[in-house]
């Protein structure tokens, strides 16, 4: 499937409105969409909505042997998933450059910037460690793409817990969820990556391009940072010219940005928490908006269970009667099973006194077997007529 | 006959929303109590030459798991759902055409093909994609007891013996689709058969009644 083309004049119009400084949906040059982060039922499952653009994250943990040169460090997995859910333009199985170009992203933006404590993810020194893999996947692709996946796989690195581990002398024990508390990651810092977008050769700047916006643009600049003012990735894709200051000035404003989602992420972590805490059920079903017109919630229903009964007898009467069955199998020798006769053989081969002799000694064969049967189906075919009685009606 | 052991069977609350993605054409959110998927649909679009039909539109399912790489598990349900899905679209009013349906799992807790067909015609629905009729998928389970279990969840589906799937039809309550797992006997095929006709009944209305949510304001 491919995606539709943008058009000349939408083209134009977006570039001209940039120019006069006003963006298709109102925002002012420096403002972010509506960021809503949810979660999901199990720890580790986070949902992003940047405006329109949707991500699903998900962590889970599996022990492994460590990689040779490094046996003290757990390892971190990520991956990224264009669902073809969205975009038209996405196709299974297929590694586009989109994809490499994310994911190459996200790993240098969490992994080389050592947000997680890999030592921590040891249990056994070269043997077993921990292996955290992070699968997000792509849902709505309204534009953003990078930084929706930088929130939701940090939120959701946050959120996980792995279960405890005891070790006893050599003995090492995982414990369940219901035996023992999981326990969070150690996570030093949360890196967060800010996308710009440039236009007209660098005379224009947007923060956080919507989908169109991205289709005329020249030029891509990525700053991941943490709240703490680091950068931890820089990344300019599109061939475009920055100069030093204008990068300057997109760190600065890539700060306030990063320290106010920071944030964001940090209340709704701590509102997930409580929830939890208090027992309540949490989930992408409670975090369906009921309000809105096109979501609907129906309750534990109870089933009319009262005429099921003759319903299920009505199938019975209604239903024809099941074929004839094959005759139960017969062990003619050791590590072999016969059922029915076979078929005559209908090749017309010519030598047919042969035919027929290996007939008459089958004959002696199978009646002396009959014989030795105690109880046999087949037995009352076979007495009867040496006739090929067929397994099974093929047509 | 013994028919269901637990006197009074229930399904597990469920709930569902459209359109709550820009980009494809259809989509919805079914969830059945922890159980929730995601579908979206695109079509009808422009189909590659290799894969074309024509007098038919060709559907295409794809089925993503939460971690890892979808297996063979994956490829059979993805059948299931699109035998159920061909037999009810009209896929004669667009020729040389395709259809995508993809459903995202976001959590499993038991019944999930059951979850995978409704989300499936949910999203079909959105997608205003003509169909002869709807369809509702419904999961049985019997227990060691001889018990059976309607929308079980996966610690049910996991002590159960037997595990049916059904896709039943809005017109006449007829099976569309089956699909089982495990040993059982033909009266209790046929018990699970009943029993989910009847539990078809109420998502239907529940289908019925979103639609008649969703369209009761004029725009």
């Amino acid at each position: 499937m491919r995606d539709t083309p943008l058009s000349n004049c939408e083209r134009d119009f977006i570039l001209k409105a940039i120019e006069e400084k006003r963006r298709l949906d109102g925002r002012q040059t420096y403002d972010y969409r509506n960021i809503k982060i949810s979660f999901g039922t199990d720890y580790g499952c986070c949902f992003v909505d940047l405006g329109k653009t949707r991500v699903m994250a998900q962590v889970s943990c599996e022990l492994i042997t460590p990689k040779e040169n490094r046996p003290n460090d757990g390892i971190m997995f990520f991956n990224i998933e264009l669902s073809p859910m969205a975009s038209p333009a996405f196709e299974t199985g297929r590694q586009s450059e989109l994809m490499v170009k994310l994911n190459r992203q996200l790993e240098r933006c969490l992994r080389n910037s050592k947000c997680i404590d890999t030592e921590s993810l040891c249990v056994v020194s070269g043997e077993k460690v921990w292996q955290i893999r992070v699968d997000v996947h792509l849902l709505n692709h309204d534009g953003n793409l990078m930084d929706a996946t930088s929130i939701a796989a940090i939120t959701a690195l946050c959120h996980f817990r792995r279960p405890d581990v005891g070790i006893q002398g050599e003995d090492v024990t995982v414990y369940s969820t219901e035996e023992r508390d999981p326990i969070p990651l150690s996570i030093y810092h949360m890196p967060i990556s800010v996308s710009f977008s440039f236009f007209q050769q660098g005379t224009y700047l947007l923060v956080d391009p919507c989908d169109r916006e991205e289709r005329v643009m020249d030029g891509l600049l990525m700053i991941a940072m943490n709240k703490h003012r680091e950068i931890c990735s820089i990344q300019s894709s599109g061939g475009i010219m920055l100069l030093k200051d204008q990068v300057l000035r997109c760190s600065k404003i890539a700060s306030v940005k990063v320290s106010e989602i920071t944030e964001l992420i940090n209340r709704a972590l701590e509102n997930d928490k409580k929830v939890r805490k208090a027992g309540g059920r949490c989930g992408f079903a409670e975090s369906m908006p009921q309000e809105r017109i096109t979501a609907l919630k129906t309750h534990v229903s109870p089933l009319e269970m009262t005429d099921v009964e003759e319903k299920a007898n009505e199938i019975v009467l209604r239903a024809e009667a099941p074929p004839q069955t094959v005759p139960s199998p017969v062990l003619p020798g050791p590590g072999t099973g016969q059922v029915g006769e076979g078929l005559q053989s209908s090749w017309g081969l010519e030598e047919e006194e042969e035919e027929e002799e290996e007939e008459e000694e089958e004959e002696e064969e199978q009646q002396h077997k009959a014989e030795e049967e105690v109880t046999c189906v087949a037995e009352e075919k076979r007495g009867v007529k040496m006739q090929p009685v067929p397994i099974s009606r093929w047509q | 006959m013994e028919v269901c052991g637990s006197s009074n069977p229930t399904l597990r609350e469920f709930g569902s929303e459209q359109n709550l993605l820009s980009r494809p054409d259809g989509s919805s959110s079914f969830v059945q109590g922890d159980t929730s998927v995601l579908a979206g649909v695109y079509g009808p679009a422009e189909v590659k030459v290799s894969k074309e039909i024509y007098d038919r539109a060709t559907l295409e399912v794809v089925i993503q798991t939460k971690v890892g790489l979808p297996s063979v598990k994956e490829r059979a349900r993805e059948q299931c759902v699109r035998e159920t899905c061909e037999a009810a679209l009209l896929s004669t009013l667009n020729p040389r055409s395709s259809l995508t349906l993809i459903l995202q799992v976001v959590h499993d807790d038991g019944s999930l093909l059951a979850c995978f067909l409704n989300a499936a015609c949910m999203a079909l629905m959105d997608a205003g994609l003509p169909m002869s009729c709807l369809f509702a998928g419904v999961t049985c389970a019997i227990d060691g007891d001889g018990r059976i279990i309607i929308d079980p969840s996966a610690v049910q589906e996991k002590e159960s013996r037997a595990l049916m799937t059904f896709a039943i039809d809005s017109k006449e309550r007829r099976v569309m689709m089956s699909s089982t797992k495990g040993s059982f006997t033909v009266h209790e095929l046929h018990q699970c058969v009943a029993i989910s006709q009847k539990a078809s009944d109420n998502i239907f209305e529940f289908y019925r009644e979103s639609v008649r949510r969703r369209y009761s304001k004029s725009v």
